[in-house]
């Protein structure tokens, strides 16, 4: 009975968070500078008339209160709204970009967390040996480095091997396996960058929390029992120390789906981050606000789902 | 096992991504660089310069300028004549000419396109202005097109719209909802749309039925960067085989770029300081909190005096513009004014001290006399470095300057309801002068709110509007032309804003692909951006276009490397861990 009505604490809680991310969103965009209407029409032949008729158009002549309520409750029927910059519905402009974005931070981001957890394992057990310090030192150092001018680095040194832009060639032959081949080629570098930039805080975290448990009571007595040092660690000290890296995972896998601004400029990769970035020139209101609403829910899910998993990883957390 | 497993993967891997992708075996294609998004493919929408000029390809306009000398020439329209009272024109359809899907176009198509913008709000969102002096367009005939207007307009062979074919449109019912990518998009352009992807590529096929004659290959393919940095190392790898926009240093990297050509180009475009000269709403209100001091024209015509023009252009462009003067760029030599010998301010601080004395603005005893802000575009390279030697050079006649570099969305609005003392501006012109002119006259003001205006720099000067309105019902162009010189030089004299520079336009391709382009105008033009669709039209193939194949080898080569240094570690630690327990 109480386990049920945490949950549905937890899943209200999740849902006041989204309502609350809808409200901010609307009004936050109000006050960034910069009116769309003349951003549309700058640089062309206009009339005053024109541009009233351009206000009208995405009814941006009414009452903000107006213009709020019917935002809220289209939002209510699962409508975002028309992007003024694309003159498309918002939900078709974020959707064909989510792909993309998914494909490269997602893919990055796995390598990142399975790279960086067992970097930080290893580079724990064998503390301030040279593994360690090499470890620590070069991801340290690419943590440090600005992302745009890695990846701009990277362009440059490897030199013709790989693309410079873009998810696909446009000489591309059609078919799925050129085509995948293709994308695969085009996701190297930007996946590399992103991998490189981001490792270094799991390896940290990993780290330091087992570091933590080294010294516990608990593993003399796992080597006592005759235990081999492989499986002292597998077993018994990264379980215990895994917990605070879960989180991390977690709240990264719900910022997979904000982007990665630098990284998809550099790489002129045509994901989320970019459209956030275009949608801000306008500004593109409701672009604005549909892209919060689903960066911002990705987070919000994420946190919930960690919090569940809290409790299945360790029993000694009651979360649900 | 794992460890074989995982070596498997890692090696099928390498020679997946290795394998060379079937390239488009026979066919030659032009890939352009474009920076900026495309907004929309439906033409009635799209107002971006990057969406206009890939519906330049795909649409021909009434009428069209030449690419020698941009003089206006035949469109869909090869004969025009005015009435007598200049109120009706008529427009003469040739025959043979056909939409791409083999449809012929007639005067039809073209009634239809202007009529749906005079009856339809959404369909005047690009181009409404061209058609807010129309009464009526008719199309007696399937040859005959006439259109009347409410007052004599001077622009008529400037309609910059493109005519759609009314056998599609006419089933369009919603036009703020129609995407325009029913592909191959039916068009009347020497290429034919047939794939776009937001934000990666468009696609474009040779029309080979343009009536002009077919392009000479068969596709063209826009790719989308976001940063052109990246564009021009995509040129020097040979990735792309043109790219525009370019800043002075990434120009001059491509300097002894084998197999790259560069064209340094008169542009289009000019960069401005504006000088807030009191701003007033239409309807005479202040607006704004200019400095009051650049109420006095004396002051202004100082401060333009105290701005060295041939040190920005040598040292912010690097010498890649011209000394700015009047509002239309000199490639538009028609209309371009320069100032004579005794309107000319040539640069002297010494002048501009004794005239801000004159003028009743003493040096304070800091040696200063009042400040102003400057405002600009941060991360606009000509902005922060113009605005350093604006700062040096307007406080040796004791104003100082305080630099405020902000997003270009303040930045515009700043600009917009007048809160600026200086800032920075700038305008890309079209053939006609009439939309460059038309920017200043008083009527451009916005209203209480400062919305509904589209003024440039607040400027009211009853001399100026006469002179405009006298020019757009000037039919014989000698004397228009003059009218419009006039009026530049009165917009000199009265400084609501300097011309700084007029920037060139600086391209490259890559000439082992592409041997040459058709410039506008002929001598001294550009490829892109052009007002018409030449230099993507009269591009010719060098005799034998390179094909590379050896990105890939060496691609193999290092990921081969990589994938046995990976393997290595991997046998390495699983061969530690196996006798770890030994070595305890």
């Amino acid at each position: 009975m109480r386990r049920g009505v945490r949950l549905w604490g937890r899943l209200g809680g999740a849902a006041l968070s989204l309502v609350m991310v809808a409200v901010l969103g609307f009004f936050l965009f109000r006050v960034v500078p910069g009116d769309p209407v003349v951003s549309m029409t700058r640089g062309r032949p206009t009339t005053a008339a024109m541009q009233a008729e351009l206000r009208a158009q995405f009814g941006l002549d009414r009452p903000l209160h107006e213009q709020f309520f019917s935002y809220f409750t289209s939002l209510l029927r699962g409508d975002l709204g028309t992007s003024f910059t694309f003159r498309r519905p918002v939900a078709d402009v974020i959707l064909e970009r989510l792909g993309p974005t998914l494909l490269l931070v997602g893919t990055s981001t796995v390598i990142a967390v399975g790279l960086g957890l067992w970097l930080g394992v290893r580079a724990a057990w064998r503390r301030d040996s040279a593994f360690d310090k090499a470890t620590t030192g070069v991801s340290l150092t690419l943590w440090a480095v600005p992302t745009f001018w890695l990846g701009m680095l990277l362009m440059m040194a490897t030199g013709e091997l790989f693309p410079s832009r873009g998810m696909r060639d446009t000489d591309t032959a059609p078919d799925f396996v050129s085509q995948a081949l293709d994308v695969g080629h085009h996701l190297v570098l930007p996946s590399l960058t992103l991998v490189a930039v981001v490792c270094a805080e799991y390896m940290l975290v990993m780290r330091s929390s087992l570091l933590e448990e080294m010294h516990a009571p608990y593993l003399t007595t796992a080597r006592a029992k005759g235990l081999r040092d492989d499986l002292v660690r597998r077993r018994h000290a990264v379980p215990n120390a895994v917990l605070p890296a879960i989180t991390l995972v977690f709240l990264r896998f719900g910022l997979v789906v904000a982007g990665a601004i630098t990284t998809e400029t550099v790489f002129s990769w045509p994901g989320l981050g970019l459209l956030f970035y275009d949608a801000l020139t306008g500004p593109d209101y409701f672009l604005l606000q549909g892209l919060l609403v689903v960066t911002a829910g990705a987070v919000v899910v994420m946190n919930l789902l960690a919090e569940l998993l809290y409790g299945v990883l360790d029993p000694r957390v009651k979360v649900v | 096992m794992r460890v074989k497993l995982c070596a498997l993967l890692a090696v099928a891997t390498t020679l997946g991504l290795a394998t060379p992708p079937a390239a488009a075996e026979g066919r030659v294609i032009l890939k352009v660089a474009i920076v900026q998004q495309i907004d929309s493919m439906n033409p009635f929408l799209a107002v971006f310069q990057s969406s206009t000029e890939v519906g330049r390809l795909m649409y021909d306009y009434l009428t069209a300028y030449a690419a020698d000398d941009q003089r206006v020439t035949e469109g869909i329209a090869n004969r025009w004549e005015p009435s007598a009272d200049k109120l009706t024109w008529t427009f003469t359809v040739p025959e043979g000419k056909k939409w791409s899907d083999g449809q012929p176009i007639t005067a039809q198509d073209v009634a239809f396109t202007y009529n749906l913008m005079l009856t339809n709000e959404v369909a005047r969102t690009a181009n409404g202005s061209f058609v807010t002096n129309f009464s009526s367009v008719t199309a007696p005939d399937d040859r005959t097109v006439v259109i009347r207007t409410k007052a004599p307009q001077v622009t008529m062979l400037a309609l910059d719209v493109p005519i759609v074919p009314k056998h599609v449109w006419e089933k369009v019912t919603n036009i703020k909802d129609y995407a325009n990518d029913q592909m191959p998009v039916v068009g009347s352009g020497p290429f034919v749309l047939t794939e776009h992807v937001a934000g990666q590529f468009i696609k474009l096929k040779a029309n080979k039925s343009y009536w002009r004659g077919a392009p000479k290959y068969d596709e063209l393919h826009f790719v989308y960067f976001q940063n052109s940095d990246a564009a021009v190392q995509a040129l020097a790898k040979g990735e792309v085989d043109l790219v525009n926009r370019m800043a002075p240093a990434q120009f001059d990297s491509l300097k002894d770029k084998p197999g790259v050509t560069r064209n340094k180009a008169q542009g289009r475009r000019f960069v401005e300081l504006l000088i807030n000269p009191g701003a007033q709403t239409r309807a005479g209100e202040p607006i704004g909190d200019g400095n009051p001091a650049l109420k006095d024209v004396r002051v202004r015509r100082a401060i333009a005096q105290a701005i060295d023009l041939d040190a920005l252009v040598q040292r912010v462009s690097l010498g890649y513009a011209e000394k700015g003067a009047g509002l239309v760029p000199p490639v538009f030599g028609k209309w371009h004014w320069q100032p004579g010998e005794s309107e000319l301010r040539k640069f002297d601080p010494a002048a501009a001290n004794a005239a801000l004395d004159a003028a009743g603005y003493p040096r304070k005893a800091d040696g200063t006399r009042f400040s102003l802000r400057l405002t600009g575009r941060a991360g606009r390279a000509y902005d922060e470095q113009a605005s350093e030697y604006l700062k040096r050079q307007l406080g040796d006649v004791g104003i100082a300057l305080d630099v405020r570099l902000v997003s270009d969305n303040q930045l515009n609005e700043a600009t917009t309801v007048a809160t600026y003392d200086l800032a920075f501006s700038g305008w890309a012109t079209n053939v006609d002068p009439d939309f460059i002119l038309g920017l200043h006259t008083c009527a451009q003001r916005p209203g209480a709110d400062g919305k509904g205006g589209t003024t440039d720099a607040y400027f009211c000067d009853q001399t100026y509007d006469e002179l405009y309105a006298r020019q757009l019902s000037e039919f014989d162009e000698g004397k228009r032309v003059e009218l419009v010189k006039q009026m530049q030089a009165r917009f000199y004299d009265q400084v609501p804003a300097v011309v700084l520079a007029y920037e060139n336009a600086l391209e490259a391709y890559r000439s082992d692909h592409f041997a040459r382009f058709t410039t506008q105008p002929a001598q001294g033009g550009v490829i892109m951006a052009q007002n018409g669709m030449w230099g993507y039209y009269g591009a010719e193939p060098a005799a034998r276009a390179a094909t590379s194949g050896s990105t890939w080898v060496g691609f193999a080569v290092v990921a081969a490397a990589v994938s046995s240094l990976l393997l290595a570690i991997v046998v390495y630690t699983r061969r530690r861990k196996a006798t770890a327990g030994e070595r305890e």
